[in-house]
């Protein structure tokens, strides 16, 4: 085991500064009313920097910024914005551990999931983009003898991304990499809760980007994000949240008659065929682990497999050795290289899981195991943690049903593959699912069945750049990563040119 | 049927944001994130339609405040009695109590 120095400690790999301001135009600049808000680690609930209380004055400044940018960015020939998302990846791979501790400290999720996922995967984001929008053609159609219809790809010009707190650094990437290949410029406005690891991201890259082309806006939701989603000076809002924010942004969306991608979460079911545990071998282990992947990054993932459907030959025993594999999981200091689960995002987070832990059991779901807040002792006190919880229920219980964003795992079981697409399919989302089975003729088709953008079968939350994510049903509109995803941040330009010489003949 | 009440931290925290922004709605939170939770916004600026529920009224003094929800939402919910609460915390979505370092909470029970 090692542990890494707190950030500011003796020793440390990263020091945050006290204070953050926007950053705008390529330089930091204070915000127009002068307020900051304090910004407490999870990981012990003391506050280590203040940032930025960002309001419309600020999202102006820094539209004004992105609009002065985005032309010439846009017109920069695309080997050379590759070049600019190769070196940032680069940037970002050399200070790997710098960045993860300070993502770490500022979300509470443990040091082995940044070390050898969130960093990692933003090194590869950049570098994916930075490959496909080198291989973007537009096309050619030849209507006829003498008429061509020609499409190019335009950006769309100034953007807004609202970023989520779960993942702040790789959530960031996922809109950043895609609409900065594309040639936009971005207005970016961190989660209030997370709002200052991506400073020490741009402190490190920002001498790679022309100024205006990136501006970050920190501040609250109605402050400073609805100024962004509803101001009339974006093309488009990207926003990865919760519904009703989604729904109020569609509708500002539509007052500017602009498109919006959305991802919006869902209550991801993982389907244990029979067969799994058809043999004690490596595939059952991984199963198994499947299973646990409840609680990877405290259950703060919007493709949580928070319900698990369990077939009834094996329902007892694979629930059981569930269990002791998820009882298995170590809770510990999250800057500690053996802890698996590290703290929830913010007190309010904490509050809502406890009080969904609550009502799963007013509901008269039985607790299998956790249930409860875990106090770690010394510092670590005041830190925001929840031993990993399995609930056995029904589908129709309001634990199967609502995105409670911590580590609980709603259990029941099915009888018939019917059965399993039945319940599986018992939700208002679709974001994720898993299917595990030995047999792939029950894998595809029950990946075919269920009604979610991305299904993972025998294995779970891995997150390609070339695979494309998103979600059916209230889990949102359009996706992201793959090469697709340009798709979202970009202009058909048609230009339909005839080489004739004779008149069409209506006058 | 009486399907939302407020605890009396919540009525003192709604007086304040109506002082500052006048009447007042909530539409119950789904999703991911920041999602499960009521949002509070100016009445009106959150513009409800067929798909929605009027839960009921919040009365704080003299005042109403509508909570909405989702209908889909609604029928896995219309089992339950809800109370908004009040916690310390870090808001998010466009809600207006965020700013002030709260953040309201749906507490349930069986009806």
């Amino acid at each position: 085991m090692a542990k890494y120095a707190a950030p500011g400690q003796p020793g440390s790999l990263v020091t945050y500064r006290d204070r953050y301001d926007h950053f705008i135009g390529g330089d930091y600049v204070r915000p127009a009313k002068g307020e900051y808000f304090a910004n407490p680690t999870p990981v012990t609930g003391e506050v280590f920097t203040e940032v930025a209380r960002g309001t419309a004055e600020d999202v102006e400044r820094a539209l004004d910024a992105a609009h002065g940018a985005s032309a010439a960015w846009g017109r920069t020939p695309v080997a050379q914005r590759a070049n600019v998302l190769n070196e940032i990846a680069d940037r970002i791979e050399d200070n790997l551990e710098l960045l993860a501790v300070a993502e770490t400290w500022e979300n509470g999720k443990p040091i082995r999931e940044t070390l050898a996922a969130d960093l990692p995967l933003a090194v590869d984001h950049f570098r994916y983009f930075a490959g496909v929008i080198r291989a973007q053609e537009g096309g050619i159609s030849q209507i006829s003898d003498d008429l061509v219809a020609y499409h190019f790809q335009e950006p769309l010009g100034v953007v807004a991304q609202i970023i989520p707190w779960n993942f702040p650094l790789l959530m960031a990437t996922w809109k950043l990499a895609p609409a900065l290949a594309a040639g936009n410029a971005v207005v970016l406005k961190p989660a209030e809760q997370t709002p200052a690891s991506i400073h020490v991201l741009m402190e490190l890259i920002a001498d790679l980007l022309p100024p205006g082309v990136v501006n970050v806006v920190n501040g609250f939701g109605v402050e400073a994000g609805k100024p962004l989603a509803s101001s009339s000076r974006v093309a488009k809002v990207a926003f990865t949240g919760e519904t009703t924010t989604g729904r109020l942004i569609m509708q500002y969306a539509s007052e500017n008659i602009i498109p919006v991608t959305l991802e919006l979460g869902g209550k991801s079911p993982n389907v244990f065929f029979s067969d799994v545990a058809a043999h004690q071998d490596a595939f059952y282990d991984k199963a198994l682990e499947g299973f646990t992947m409840f609680a990877l990054n405290q259950g703060e993932v919007c493709t949580c497999p928070s319900r698990a459907l369990i077939q009834s030959g094996i329902y007892d025993r694979f629930l059981s050795d569930a269990t002791e594999r998820t009882k298995a999981i170590r809770q510990g200091h999250p800057l500690d290289t053996d802890t698996m689960i590290g703290a929830q995002a913010s007190n309010d987070q904490l509050e809502k899981i406890l009080a969904y832990i609550d009502i799963g059991k007013r509901e008269g779901a039985r607790l299998v195991t956790g249930g409860e807040r875990a106090d770690l002792g010394g510092e670590l006190s005041g830190g925001y943690y929840v031993t990993p919880t399995i609930f056995e229920g029904d589908n129709k219980m309001r634990i199967f049903q609502e995105e409670i964003f911590g580590p609980v795992v709603s259990v029941t079981r099915f009888d018939s593959y019917d059965d399993a697409m039945k319940i599986a399919n018992d939700t208002l989302y679709g974001l994720g699912a898993g299917v595990w089975s030995r047999d792939g003729g029950v894998a595809y088709r029950a990946g075919r069945d269920i009604q979610a953008g991305r299904v993972w079968v025998n294995n779970y939350h891995a997150y390609p750049a070339h695979a494309a994510f998103g979600g059916y049903k209230n889990s949102g509109i359009g996706r992201e990563n793959h090469r697709m995803m340009l798709d979202h941040y970009q202009q058909t330009k048609n230009l339909l040119v005839s080489y004739g010489q004779d008149a069409q003949g209506f006058f | 049927m009486e399907r939302v009440a407020l605890t009396d931290e919540a009525a003192d925290l709604i007086r304040r944001l109506v002082a500052d922004h006048g009447p007042l709605m909530f539409h119950q939170s789904g999703g991911c994130c920041d999602g499960s939770a009521p949002m509070c916004f100016p009445a009106g600026e959150f513009r409800t339609g067929a798909s929605d529920v009027h839960l009921g009224d919040l009365v704080v003094d003299d005042l109403a405040v509508p909570v909405w929800m989702s209908a889909a939402q609604f029928e896995y919910w219309r089992h339950t009695h809800l109370t908004i609460d009040v916690v310390l915390g870090r808001g998010s979505g466009f809600s207006l109590e965020a700013p002030l370092g709260v953040r309201f909470l749906v507490r349930s029970r069986l009806l």
